[in-house]
């Protein structure tokens, strides 16, 4: 008579019978799943939000989901409140509430507030156990069913393995340890995108359908549920096919055993209704089925996709109501949130009611940029939305500038001028783009110079502009020395203005030791990232905070500057001779590898833009937009997740349109010659015989004192001494010139969002093909891994055979070595990338290496090196010492200005 | 709050035994009987009579649970007196015994005490009637739903506010139910639920004084259905409020109050068709008449409680508002001969 089922309740019960094969839950008051209904929250527009709620409910749906997690609101007091007016709508009531946050505080007060009995979505093991069990706990003692998510002190569960073990142990702590009833258990084993290009994602479908049937199958009563609009990320704006793909997905994700989810009931096509020609086509996404038509599912979808896409989505009309608001609340919503589609005519509305148009930048615009920088301030904004702002204020004011120089308005008060350049020899630029924007963002006026900017060109312009703050970025570790060159020429022209230090080179022990004491009238600054910028200079144009701040910061520059010393002092080195003697001993007898199936260079030119996207690695460019976390978790982090979701899903559009028409034109050379070790040198020769010498490459030996056993490492350990036939290779790739001009356009439209949108993708690429064709290199070119068969996703890892060190990296940190490589293989002429004075790649997005291939080769940073090994170095590769000095002066570690009798020694 | 896989006392153990032979019996109504000892605001104060050691200069007339600390033998006269007529669990007389309901004769100040002397003198009833006839009885501490709402505004203006808290309801009655366990209750009474909610603080209250007693004590549910909607004053019916309480793992569920047992019948009957614990049902001796008091004689709602029984829908029965030891006695007879409601029974009991 009473089978274990799910019983919930509002004002009436609801239970999952096995009559009800599918439980539809409303998504439409969840303001993460909804814009209308977080805008009538973020606005306090209860009643409609009522509203949206009671048509929910009215259209069927059995359960309402209810969601307040919005950065700009408290998604406590919003939850405490809309449950307590939901609780006096009877036709709202009477349907059970799903209670619905990332955030258990929030969860806790929602079950505070609901007499029936809810679910709570979601609970899971991402914090461990303990926290687990305690709100587990919780849930039981409020009286409500539970959605556990498949997500473990390792993170979300993706495979059917993780997916159904971390279930399994999840079932089992709740049944055993806290006594929850089985029935009431709903477990979400999370559904992700399909179809996005990318090969690891294409079982998603298939793991989540078949973990479903497994967990139904195995833990006796539970329920399994899944949001399945995440599915069709992929296929954002083309509503037809969304609908497709998700009633494919439900029709045999049902089957399986999931009789819960979260679907916009108006978002979901009759499968038998569906055209023929697309449902296999999202059946063979979905099912991860090889297409009868050929080619991979996801490009028989891509294809079948463009003559489904269906008109205009409904949603749009409605998302409008802040249009009915006054013009400066318009802007300001427009600012915030990164709107541009009605700015034009927004700001000339403003502009004809203001008595001249620079009291609009100074009202309502600069009003709306203050929202932005506090929120940004508090952490409730992130970069990718801050540069989006940005892109809505530019085209504001250029719809206002033709005016303002009509009426010969002076110039705006801003909070400061701020100079910013890459120095000389650098081309990198993303970070330093960003930190203009942010700055921008803030009412600073920003100069910016550009890339390779040389000292000269900062010193004019900085007089020129009467600049507040000059700002220097760089990439590579020559840039370090350019940045104290320009702090030494500041100091000598006498200027006196703030000078920040930012870039990946860059740190605060080099700008404290070795910039800072170079500059004493004003102060060098290290800035950790763009989120810091705005702070830093705002300090230091305050008149009040200034000197205090620049106190603040010497006293800790000075006490840092000592500890490193201190720290340096404290390691010892190793002489030359005795880190030789102690290189690592790879036993060559017996050794064989194949012989490349070249020699000499060869030009790579059959490359496939979506096959390179799918070996992209997506962390690196989160973390350019400063958002710290592992792709794909970082999809659904509780601080990141939504941020990273829209930059996520507008890289994806622009990822699209570069496959699509064709944006990047990528280049590669790859070269293989016989090669053996010669002390800390690499000969290369012509052929085989291996008589006519070709070249050498020069390699760095770690000096530092290290444990038995470990021994001092330089690249040439990993190649064989003469009488073993060994080889190197090396290569160039890169996405192409094409993203300079691509950005530059974007930036001349006032798009700096796309503009640099475009350089992270570019960069992206490179890697992504660098990672590409050593794979091909090793399977094929070079052919010592013919059966290898990573994934793109376990490449990350690095689990193959062989390294592939770029000069100016860790493991041989003089940049010269490319020149070397860029004659070995004629790279200019083969890839149009060109080394600049400092020895960078331009244009940025490049990437050149070596190839080595013994096994026990690995990656490793050589650290400090002492005199003795540079002057041996500077012989040896026939260069001066100063110049040598110059080119390693970031491993140094001496002063070369200081007198040579310690290396003596 | 990790588990609430904790022993059960003894009385589960016995209760259900009990349970299983026959239908148990439950008192009536205290207020009825204390009406008729016509006290006056001396008598609620202890003037003259027992001493009461907390003070007020609020009138308290009418708050009858007091009378556990000024008029203690009285109180226990009455539980004898539902004891020897039949009844084998008795409530104490700590209806009102919280902080917030309480607060309206300003006497927050004596509630521990109320609910550990209240539990205390029932015992002793108990104990008089048990050393007689040998028969067990039963302490139910007795929890009542307060003067407030946690889901409903009682401002019509604002239906957003609310006049308590969960949290409020869940400390309030946290110390109510520390206070019966000190005192000895047997087991816990949550009744006369208006609102779903307020009972889930006192369910939640109840999980964490059983995990600091180290021991789970049988809980019976006990709802409201106010009027002829057949819904509870917040607006839940029968099975949707089971659902909410279920999770208390409840002895019993069931109905009291407000309506007679005739128009009690087809909630309870809904009731007893989902719920897969005990039914238990204790309603009014009809609907008051113009005087607010209650018409029928006992042998007129022992008749319609046995309706219950006869058709299988109760495991135990009493009397709410208008039933005296005279009632009990009438019901306890009627419905000796019938089988209790037959139960899957579960797996803790």
């Amino acid at each position: 008579m009473h089978k274990p089922l799910l019983r919930l309740s509002g004002l009436e019960p609801f239970v999952l019978t096995s009559d009800i094969p599918f439980v539809n839950v409303g998504e439409r008051t969840n303001v993460t799943g909804s814009a209308r209904f977080r805008k009538l929250i973020t606005n306090r527009d209860y009643a409609a939000a009522l509203d949206v709620a009671r048509d929910q409910v009215e259209n069927g749906a059995q359960i309402i989901d209810i969601n307040m997690d919005e950065g700009l609101i408290d998604s406590k007091q919003a939850m405490i409140e809309f449950l307590n007016l939901v609780a006096a709508e009877p036709d709202i009531a009477r349907v059970p509430i799903m209670i619905d946050s990332s955030k258990w505080e929030v969860i806790e007060a929602g079950l505070q507030c609901v007499q029936g009995k809810p679910v709570v979505n979601s609970i899971s093991l991402k914090e461990g156990e303990e926290s687990f069990l305690h709100q587990a706990g919780l849930c039981l003692a409020y009286g409500a069913a539970v959605v556990v998510m498949a997500f473990d002190e390792d993170g979300q569960a993706d495979s059917f393995k993780r997916k159904t073990e971390i279930c399994a142990r999840a079932y089992k702590l709740l049944t055993e340890t806290v006594g929850f009833p089985p029935e009431d258990i709903i477990f979400d084993p999370n559904i992700f995108a399909v179809a996005t290009g990318i090969e690891e994602h294409d079982n998603y479908g298939v793991d989540f359908i078949e973990a479903t049937r497994w967990i139904r199958q195995n833990l006796p009563h539970c329920h399994v549920s899944g949001g399945v609009s995440n599915l069709s990320f992929s296929f954002r704006g083309n509503e037809s096919v969304r609908e497709a793909m998700h009633a494919v997905f439900l029709y045999h994700a049902i089957k399986a055993g999931m009789d819960m989810g979260i679907v916009n009931a108006g978002q979901l096509a009759v499968y038998d209704q569906i055209d023929p020609e697309l449902r296999e086509a999202c059946e063979d996404v979905v099912l991860n089925r090889a297409p009868n038509a050929g080619g991979t599912a996801t490009e028989r979808l891509l294809d079948v996709a463009e003559r489904f896409r269906g008109g205009a989505r409904e949603e749009k009309k409605r998302d409008l109501a802040w249009r009915e608001w006054p013009v400066e609340k318009r802007l300001e919503h427009a600012l915030v949130n990164g709107i541009t589609e009605f700015v034009d005519q927004d700001t000339e509305e403003a502009r004809l009611a203001a008595s001249k148009p620079l009291d609009v930048i100074e009202g309502p615009l600069m009003a709306g940029m203050n929202v932005v920088g506090d929120l940004f301030g508090a952490g409730k904004m992130f970069l990718p939305q801050v540069v989006k702002s940005a892109r809505v204020m530019k085209q504001a004011v250029a719809v206002l500038l033709p005016h303002m120089e009509a009426e010969k308005a002076g110039g705006r008060d801003s909070a400061g001028r701020v100079l910013m350049a890459t120095v000389k020899g650098d081309v990198h630029d993303i970070g330093k783009n960003i930190v203009g924007v942010v700055l921008a963002c803030n009412n600073y006026e920003i100069i910016d110079l550009g890339v390779m900017v040389p000292p000269q060109k900062i010193l004019e312009e900085a007089k020129a502009h009467n600049v507040d703050v000059i700002g220097l970025s760089g990439l590579i570790t020559p840039s370090l020395d350019e940045m104290v060159h320009l702090a030494t020429e500041l100091e000598r022209e006498g200027f006196d203005v703030p000078l920040l230090i930012g870039g990946a080179t860059t740190s605060k022990v080099h700008t404290a030791v070795k910039i800072s004491p170079r500059y004493t009238r004003n102060q060098a600054i290290y800035v950790t990232d763009a989120s810091r910028a705005v702070g830093v200079v705002s300090s230091l144009l305050s008149e009040t905070q200034r000197q205090g701040y620049i106190d603040g910061i010497r006293s800790e520059y000075a006490e840092v500057a000592e500890r490193h010393e201190r720290a340096e002092r404290a390691k010892t080195r190793l002489p030359l001779a005795a880190a030789r003697a102690n290189a690592k001993q790879i036993d060559w007898t017996g050794y064989e590898v194949p012989e490349p199936s070249f020699t000499g260079a060869k030009v790579i030119d059959d490359w496939d833009l979506a096959e390179i996207a799918s070996y992209i690695d997506w962390t690196p460019f989160f973390q350019t937009w400063e958002l710290k976390g592992v792709y794909p978790r970082i999809l659904e982090d509780e601080t990141y997740g939504e941020a990273a979701r829209n930059l996520f899903g507008d890289a994806q559009a622009m990822l699209q349109q570069i496959i699509g028409e064709e944006w990047f034109g990528p280049r590669a050379v790859v070269g293989f010659w016989p090669a053996n070790r010669e002390q800390d040198d690499i000969r290369l020769f012509t052929d085989a015989t291996r008589t006519e010498p070709l070249a050498t490459l020069h390699t760095l030996r770690q000096q530092t004192s290290k444990r038995r056993d470990s021994p001092n490492l330089a690249l040439a350990d990993f190649v064989a001494p003469a009488g073993v036939l060994d080889y190197v290779g090396g290569f160039v790739v890169t996405a192409g010139p094409e993203e300079q001009a691509l950005a530059e356009s974007f930036e001349k439209a006032g798009d700096d969002y796309a503009a640099i949108m475009v350089k992270a993708l570019a960069d992206r690429f490179a890697e992504a093909m660098a990672e590409m064709l050593h794979e091909r290199v090793r399977r094929e070119l070079w052919g010592y891994a013919p059966d290898e068969a990573f994934t793109p996703e376990e490449l990350i890892r690095e689990p193959y055979r062989g390294i592939r060190p770029a000069p100016g990296y860790p493991a041989q940190p003089d940049h010269t070595e490319k020149r070397t490589l860029f004659d070995l293989l004629g790279a200019e002429v083969a890839t149009g990338v060109e080394l600049t004075e400092s020895m960078a790649m331009w244009p940025g997005s490049s990437v050149s290496g070596l190839y080595i291939g013994h096994p026990d080769a690995y990656y490793f940073g050589v650290a400090k090196v002492e005199r003795d090994q540079v002057a041996d170095y500077a012989a040896r590769k026939g260069m001066q010492l100063e110049e040598a000095e110059r080119w390693l002066a970031p491993i140094l570690n001496y002063r070369p200005d200081e007198a040579a009798a310690v290396a003596a020694e | 709050m990790h588990s609430f896989i904790l022993p059960p006392t003894k009385t589960v153990a016995d209760l259900t035994r009990a349970a299983r032979e026959r239908i148990l019996i439950l008192d009536g109504a205290m207020g009825t009987q204390i009406q008729t000892l016509g006290l006056d605001e001396d008598d609620f104060r202890g003037h003259g009579g027992q001493c009461c050691s907390f003070h007020s200069d609020h009138p308290q007339k009418g708050n009858n649970d007091l009378l556990i600390l000024t008029q203690p033998k009285a109180i226990e006269d009455i539980h004898y007196a539902f004891a020897m007529a039949g009844a084998d669990i008795v409530e104490t007389n700590t209806f009102s015994s919280t902080t917030i309901a309480q607060a309206d004769y300003a006497m927050e100040q004596a509630v521990f005490d109320l609910n550990v002397e209240g539990a205390r003198v029932a015992r002793r009833a108990l104990d008089r009637a048990t050393a007689e006839d040998g028969r067990p009885r039963w302490v139910a501490g007795a929890v009542g739903p307060t003067n407030r709402t946690a889901s409903i505004s009682p401002d019509v203006n604002d239906p957003g506010y609310r006049a308590v808290t969960f949290d409020d309801l869940r400390r309030a009655y946290g110390q109510q139910i520390r206070g019966l366990i000190a005192g000895g209750a047997d087991l816990i009474l949550i009744e006369t639920i208006f609102d779903t909610l307020n009972a889930k603080a006192a369910i939640f209250a109840c999980f964490e004084a059983f995990a600091e007693h180290g021991a789970r004590l049988p809980i019976m549910i006990s709802g409201t259905i106010t009027d002829a909607s057949g819904r509870t004053l917040s607006g839940q019916t029968p099975t949707a409020f089971w659902h909410s309480v279920r999770h208390a793992r409840p002895f019993s569920v069931g109905l009291n109050c407000a309506l007679g047992a005739d128009a009690m019948r087809p909630h309870l009957a809904e009731l007893a068709g989902v719920a897969d614990t005990r039914i238990c049902a204790y309603p009014n001796a009809g609907l008051p008449n113009a005087f607010g008091k209650y018409d029928e004689e006992p042998e007129d709602t022992a008749a319609k409680v046995e309706v219950f029984a006869r058709e299988g829908l109760v495991n135990l029965v009493g009397g709410c508002c208008g039933t005296t030891p005279e009632h009990i006695r009438a019901i306890a007879e009627h419905v000796a001969s019938y089988a209790p409601r037959q139960i899957e029974e579960t797996a803790d009991a």
